[in-house]
């Protein structure tokens, strides 16, 4: 175990008597594949893992298990989820205890699969600004940079917003702002038509797994969603474009003022669909015209919890 | 089973041999897009990627996720309004199809769907249809994954059961034999090379395969074992970091349960049948509003209950699970189905 590690583990050790289980990190079936671990008893800290893969927002499991008393540990992004749930009203702060990590960002699965075969990895490590990756055949380095989630690339909080032990020194942002909103911007130079039949390649590899919004943190109509709902019957269960455009499309739209930018929709996917880029496109949207920015302020109501008659940005009348 | 016959296609020549069976039949490959790799329908400029085990599996050639099982059109009598009548027409398609590509565990895949679809009780006539007029050519698996456990399921990187042709990559190129009659036919139309040259060289290649792979749990007692944990806590700890979504279930080989529905507009409609996960909390869910499975530890439970005890006990111990290792490598929370099983024999046997 690594000091933060250790760290972690003792923190978790102490809360465990004020908690009904605690979420945090734990070793998967290799070892760039991490699992949320759920912690009941000391024995299960056995597992705990800190690391560049620990990729996963343990937020996502709040909106499941509200009647219970819940420890999380969170890294800056994933803070902001717990932020906003309880500025919603979803979740009760007093059910939480709240272990912040930190982060100078998590490495991309699908990114580090594009560069080489990860079938076999035995080992893996961050040495500065590099991870080295071992398989039984090969060992490789790597840009720490090159592979981190593009989220991470302008990431404006490294350390969590909310937390009740920090683990490890406050972070300041370092990565470019601007670059917030790239993925966007350079989709947005290509012509109607060209993004038109982007978007048709792309989504039709959906299968409808719903993966993207189980691990949202913020979907939290759950079991009534109308993506699968009979009644209302807004979406049919067919396996076409136009569904699986709807699907990403209602997403999208339920997050408006609401979406953490966690990028978790498109880690998930199994079929590699770029649909992080939608999620940001209405974040960019809900920036401009409300200023906001979901889940910084405890304080703060998101813009659609108002309503304004006039609203400075939005001109209806000039319409 | 047939004699077993066997050709040669030199490496070269492959792409060849690619595009003459899709001449005169529909044909399936694998394909690369972005980091995913998934089966579907070969044309002319689609390059197959035969490296790696695909990520989703073969079970939409012929298990398709949306099909229409007919069509339905309400027709007024003009003669007087009140009276309608309902015409239905029949939408079974299934064109000749070959897979090329497919591992051991995808093929076999399709020997769970036999028992369920082809029962001769009462068969699927859609399923039916398609299986009939589809061939699989199977790749030895040279290359098995950490995630593989074909195995413990009673499989192997060699297995040629399910599959209609077998071909295993030797140093020159592509070494061919056929598995079934419907396999035999086919390349008899194709003008090989023969093969018997390579045969030994085949042979070994495929021995290597299977001691490349170890069993990771013995599934001896293990439908016992899971009906003793049935009522206990222990899915709802083993599975909390379960996010109930379906990627499992849409990615398995074996995975087969489906939705029935109605989409309709105006007077016109179709019946459909959709993939379906007992991941979903709809799929449970009783007209009453009451849900025999409210949360994922049970849909969880369901899931290796079916695979490896319910499904076993009702078909000859046929286990609903291939091995592929593909619900392991694509869950979003790294959710292991191994070692799910060997901690539930764990606690099966503390609870003895």
């Amino acid at each position: 175990m690594t000091d933060r590690e250790e760290k972690i583990s003792e923190l978790i050790k102490n809360e465990l008597n004020n908690v009904d289980f605690f979420i945090a990190y734990g070793r998967g079936y290799d070892p760039i594949h991490v699992k949320p671990l759920f912690v009941y008893e000391e024995k299960d800290l056995d597992d705990l893992v800190m690391n560049i893969f620990c990729v996963h927002n343990n937020a996502s499991y709040l909106k499941t298990v509200k009647d219970k008393k819940v420890g999380i540990v969170v890294k800056g992004c994933d803070s902001r989820a717990v932020v906003q749930l309880i500025q919603e009203g979803l979740i009760n702060r007093d059910n939480l205890r709240i272990i912040g990590i930190p982060c100078t960002g998590v490495i991309s699965i699908k990114k580090l699969k594009e560069k080489m075969d990860i079938s076999r990895v035995t080992e893996a490590k961050v040495e500065s600004d590099s991870v080295i990756i071992k398989t039984s055949d090969e060992e490789k380095r790597f840009e720490k940079d090159d592979l981190l989630a593009d989220k991470c690339l302008w990431c404006q909080y490294p350390t969590p917003v909310i937390y009740d032990h920090l683990v490890g020194e406050t972070i300041e942002p370092s990565r470019p702002k601007e670059l917030e909103y790239k993925i966007v911007e350079e989709m947005e130079k290509e012509d109607l038509n060209v993004r038109f039949e982007y978007w048709n390649k792309e989504l039709s590899r959906c299968i409808r797994c719903y993966a993207c919004r189980n691990v949202c943190p913020m979907c939290v109509c759950q079991d009534q969603c109308v993506m699968e709902s009979r009644n209302p019957h807004w979406i049919s269960l067919k396996s076409n474009i136009t569904e699986k455009v709807m699907i990403q499309l209602i997403h999208a739209i339920h997050l408006a003022g609401r979406c953490v930018s966690c990028g978790e929709c498109e880690r998930v996917c199994p079929m590699d669909i770029p649909i992080f880029k939608i999620k940001q496109k209405m974040n960019q949207i809900v920036e401009e015209l409300f200023d906001y920015k979901a889940g910084i302020d405890l304080e703060a109501t998101p813009p659609l919890y108002t309503f304004q008659v006039e609203e400075a940005k939005i001109k209806e009348r000039e319409w | 089973m047939v004699m077993s016959m066997s050709w040669f296609i030199p490496e070269n020549e492959f792409d060849i041999f690619v595009k003459n069976l899709s001449k005169k039949r529909r044909l399936f490959v694998p394909v690369k897009e972005n980091s995913i790799v998934r089966f579907v329908e070969f044309k002319d400029g689609i390059k197959p990627y035969f490296e790696k085990q695909a990520t989703s599996s073969a079970k939409n050639t012929i298990f398709p996720q949306t099909e229409t099982l007919f069509r339905f059109e309400y027709k007024k009598d003009p003669k007087d309004l009140k009276k309608f009548s309902v015409e239905i027409s029949e939408t079974i398609e299934a064109p000749e199809t070959v897979v090329l590509g497919t591992r051991p565990c995808d093929a076999r895949g399709f020997l769970v769907f036999d028992k369920v679809f082809l029962n001769p009780k009462h068969p699927d006539i859609y399923y039916q249809n398609r299986r009939e007029k589809s061939l699989f050519i199977t790749m030895t698996c040279t290359d098995p994954e950490p995630t593989c456990f074909c195995k413990a399921v009673g499989s192997s990187p060699a297995d040629s059961l399910g599959s209609d042709i077998l071909i295993t990559k030797v140093k020159d190129g592509f070494f061919v034999e056929t598995i079934t009659e419907k396999g035999e036919k086919l390349l008899n139309e194709l003008n090989l090379k023969d093969g018997d040259a390579y045969s030994k060289e085949a042979e070994k290649v495929k021995d290597e395969a299977n001691e490349k792979l170890e069993s990771p749990f013995d599934t001896k007692g293990l439908s016992a074992d899971i009906l003793k944990l049935f009522n206990t806590n222990f899915w709802e700890k083993e599975l909390a970091h379960c996010l109930s979504c379906g990627v499992c279930t849409y990615l398995c080989p074996t995975c087969y349960c489906f939705n029935i529905t109605d989409e309709t507009s105006d007077s016109e409609g179709e019946r459909i049948r959709t993939w379906d996960a007992c991941m979903f909390f709809h799929f449970t869910l009783e007209g009453s509003g009451h849900n025999p499975r409210p949360t994922k530890a049970e849909r969880f439970r369901n899931r290796v209950g079916h695979k490896f005890s319910y499904f076993p006990d009702r078909y000859d111990g046929m286990i609903a699970c291939c091995g592929c290792g593909r619900c392991i490598k694509s869950c979003p929370a790294s959710v292991d189905i191994r070692k799910v099983i060997i901690d539930l024999k764990e606690a099966a046997n503390e609870s003895a």
